[in-house]
């Protein structure tokens, strides 16, 4: 979808911000550049829309040369969020996120409906329509900032540390918006930040930057944490490489350890059986339907196992959580694993740490 | 000059010569009216240049500044071998006096639009022209209000000066009030003066909120 | 235009008792001594007024109001309430210097940054110690600049001391607009030095007094 082949980008004072850069940035994916402050990875991101314009070599956009294309034309199918958002202080929230189709041109009422469309897609109230840029709060701008980046609908989002403003709560929020937005849009989107967690946690790809403009490893965040290039990439990714990686990997992708469970009432002979194959000192209690009741000791049960004595099991973890959270569920309970759940407390087995380590090293 | 001080105030005299202040008033008003437009239609294209040749921007604002500091009888004075006593040149005077404020104002404005705010326009595809009549001169438009505030306000004070040469508006009155001692007929024309920029700058004021709802903080 | 050089041409235009340079010196005089006094009168009362913070916004709309005031309107209005003097047109020309030099004091010491004046406190200032060690200074270029538009505007009105009979540079002025300078080449010879010689006294306060801001502007400042 993007292109850059042999760019080389170096400003009049002589820097040298990009170096002979070739990187493909495919279709639907969000592509994030990552690197210390000054690397280049924003000036890369600007040759994209002609902010920056190469010294050497070219940027191709579905195969079109970007300089083939007046510069304004091309940015307008082209949505950019900065750091600072650059809204407009003199148009309210609405006529902010009008802007590019008015520039284009399109019938009034076709822009009224994208502008509701995209603030409910984007999640501002109705209200916030008419209120000026400063009088709204820094998610809500910062929202209003990607909703004007994608009025037109461009196949293409480049966004220069778009959270990198805002406190790590709301930061945190927006992240998780950016995801869910992008399931129902599918753009192709260019990302840059400093922040490898921020990097490691919105990619499905990230290019690791050194200056000038060196992409020092491009690969997925599993693949990278896995198996980082060379030491310069490695130091970037900082400590907790292990954790950082869990944190990337859903439960799903490990298959769940039956576990030692019985059914509620069962005999204790049934319970001492089942602990015994699994190698522990208790047990996991089920209702019908395989409904997770909790757990007691092996050594607590009397002649039957009793449901309503049970233990709760205060984390559980579900297909889609990460492996992180089954590692900390772990750490937070007594009997040392992980219970995996679906639906209503359905039991689905529990994670160990044995499992967790084959799937990572 | 040592007439016989009549009482004060007089308001005989005020009632009976209405018609003057009235008419004195009006002239006071168009001579401002003529001036601030005049400057404002020179200035804010010079603004504009000095944007696109950046390098005419400090010799723009120093040649203003200079005839700014020219004391406004010696330029009006100044003005006389060119245009003699013709009202062209109260009216050419008190431009060339409004200029430096409204320049200033209007690039300082322009200039204060926020960079990432320029960025974002351009980024979004606005081409230069679009750039600056949709987002740089709104932008600018509350500097640029409160240069036309200001050179209003210091307009209505400067006309009074051209009572010397014939003008005056206002400044007839006290002019006149001063030649006769009559203190009333003064301070009519000093008070109506400070009342008419008083009330330029509140009506102006007003078009600056009206013009600019957006504006977060409302400075005087 | 003979009669400009005609003028030019006679000493006595320039030397004499009335001549340029006599008009000249009293016209600086004016201007000094009632700027002077300005600063004189308004800096202890702006100096107090910013760093207490205390009728800071009276006092800055006072002094917007004063600038609404017509200059012409003040000094004949003094002459006719004090009749004819130095006192009066004194009087008039200092009130008309203080606003500036109010208004600029006033902020430059309110926007001291509130970090410096906490630090200097911490370090055991005491308030007029942190005035004039640490606030003074910091607002001094913004002070000179006041000082330096109430300058420029005091030359300039001190022009308007003729009409109500004193000396300086305006007496050329008045005297040769009242010999009908629109028609007499002589009486606009004498209008034009006079308003030449007024220009090039106010550029030259306006050039002084910005360098001496300039000098009192703290490096990286």
């Amino acid at each position: 979808m993007i292109t850059f082949e042999a760019v080389t980008k170096r400003f009049p004072d002589g820097t040298l911000a990009v170096e002979d850069l070739d990187l493909a940035i495919p279709e639907g994916e969000i592509v994030v550049l990552v690197g210390p402050s000054g690397c280049g990875k924003t000036t890369t991101m600007r040759l994209v829309n002609r902010m920056a314009e190469p010294t050497a070599g070219r940027v191709l956009l579905a195969g079109t040369d970007v300089r083939d294309v007046p510069a304004h034309e091309l940015r307008r199918g082209i949505g950019y969020v900065i750091q600072q958002i650059g809204l407009f202080p003199h148009r309210s929230a609405a006529q902010n996120i009008a802007t590019v189709p008015e520039l284009a041109g399109w019938p009034r009422d076709r822009v009224r409906a994208r502008v509701d469309e995209l603030m409910a897609l984007v999640g501002l109230p109705a209200e916030t329509a008419g209120r000026f840029p400063h009088q709204l709060s820094g998610g809500q701008r910062q929202r209003v900032g990607v909703a004007r980046a994608l009025a037109a609908d461009p196949p293409v989002l480049l966004m220069d540390e778009p959270f990198g403003a805002v406190d790590p709560v709301v930061r945190g929020q927006l992240q998780d918006e950016l995801l869910r937005l992008q399931q129902a849009v599918h753009k192709t989107i260019v990302f840059v930040t400093h922040d490898i967690d921020e990097a490691l946690k919105l990619g499905d790809r990230i290019a690791v930057m050194s200056a000038p403009g060196r992409v020092r490893q491009y690969d997925t965040p599993s693949a990278i944490l896995a198996r980082p290039a060379d030491d310069f990439v490695t130091e970037f990714l900082g400590a907790e490489r292990g954790l950082k990686r869990l944190a990337l990997i859903p439960v799903s992708q490990v298959k769940a350890d039956p576990g030692p469970a019985v059914p509620d009432g069962a005999p204790r002979a049934d319970a001492v059986r089942a602990a015994e194959a699994a190698g522990t000192d208790w047990v996991v209690v089920l209702g019908p339907e395989q409904r997770l009741l909790g757990w007691v000791w092996v050594a607590d049960v009397a002649e039957r196992v009793d449901g309503s004595a049970a233990r709760e099991f205060w984390l559980r973890v579900r297909a889609e959580d990460s492996l992180r959270a089954a590692l900390d569920a772990m750490l937070s309970t007594r009997t040392g694993v992980a219970v995996r759940i679906s639906g209503e407390d359905r039991y689905e087995g529990v994670l160990t740490r044995e499992l967790l380590t084959e799937e990572i090293v | 000059m040592t007439a016989v001080a009549r009482r004060f105030p007089d308001w005989d005299w005020l009632a009976s010569h209405g018609g003057e202040v009235a008419a004195q008033l009006s002239e006071h008003v168009e001579l401002t009216a003529l001036a601030v437009a005049a400057g404002f239609l020179v200035a804010v294209p010079l603004a504009l240049l000095a944007r696109r040749v950046p390098p005419l921007r400090g010799p723009l604002l120093g040649f203003t500044g200079v005839l700014y500091t020219v004391p406004a009888l010696a330029l009006f004075v100044l003005l006389l071998p060119f245009v003699g006593l013709s009202r062209a040149n109260p009216v050419i005077g008190l431009t060339i006096y409004s200029l430096l404020i409204l320049l200033r104002n209007t690039l300082v404005g322009l200039e204060g639009v926020p960079a990432e705010v320029r960025e974002s326009a351009l980024a979004m595809g606005h081409t230069r022209r679009q750039l600056l009549w949709r987002v740089e001169v709104p932008v600018a438009l509350p500097a640029i209000v409160a240069g036309v505030r200001l050179a209003t306000v210091s307009t209505v004070g400067l006309v009074t000066i051209t009572a010397l040469i014939g003008y005056g508006g206002l400044g007839q009155l006290i002019l006149r009030g001063f030649n006769r001692t009559n203190a009333t007929q003064l301070v009519a024309g000093l008070v109506l003066s400070v009342a008419l920029a008083a009330v330029a700058d509140v009506a102006l004021a007003w078009a600056q909120r009206r013009l600019t709802p957006w504006q977060e903080s409302r400075t005087a | 235009m003979s009669a400009l050089a005609q003028w030019l041409s006679d000493p006595a235009s320039w030397w004499g008792p009335g001549g340029l340079l006599a008009r000249t010196l009293e016209h600086a005089g004016y201007s000094l001594g009632t700027t002077l006094a300005a600063v004189a009168v308004t800096l202890p009362v702006a100096l107090w007024v910013g760093h207490t913070g205390r009728g800071r916004l009276a006092a800055v709309q006072l002094a917007n109001i004063g600038r609404a005031v017509p200059t012409f309107g003040i000094l004949l209005g003094a002459f006719v309430a004090f009749g004819y003097g130095l006192a009066p047109v004194y009087a008039a020309l200092v009130a008309l210097a203080i606003p500036p030099i109010m208004v600029n004091t006033v902020v430059g010491v309110g926007q001291v940054d509130p970090e410096v004046r906490e630090a200097a406190e911490g370090m055991g200032m005491r308030g007029w110690q942190v005035l004039l060690r640490v606030e003074l200074p910091l607002a001094a270029p913004m002070v000179m600049a006041g000082v330096r538009t109430a300058a420029v505007q005091v030359v300039a009105t001190a022009t308007l001391a003729a009409v109500v009979g004193l000396g300086g540079l305006g007496r050329p002025i008045v005297d040769g607009l009242a010999q009908g300078a629109a028609y007499s080449p002589r009486a606009q010879a004498m209008v034009v030095t006079g308003a030449i010689a007024v220009a090039l006294l106010a550029l030259a306060a306006e050039l002084g007094l910005s360098a001496v801001e300039r000098a009192l502007t703290p490096p990286g400042g």
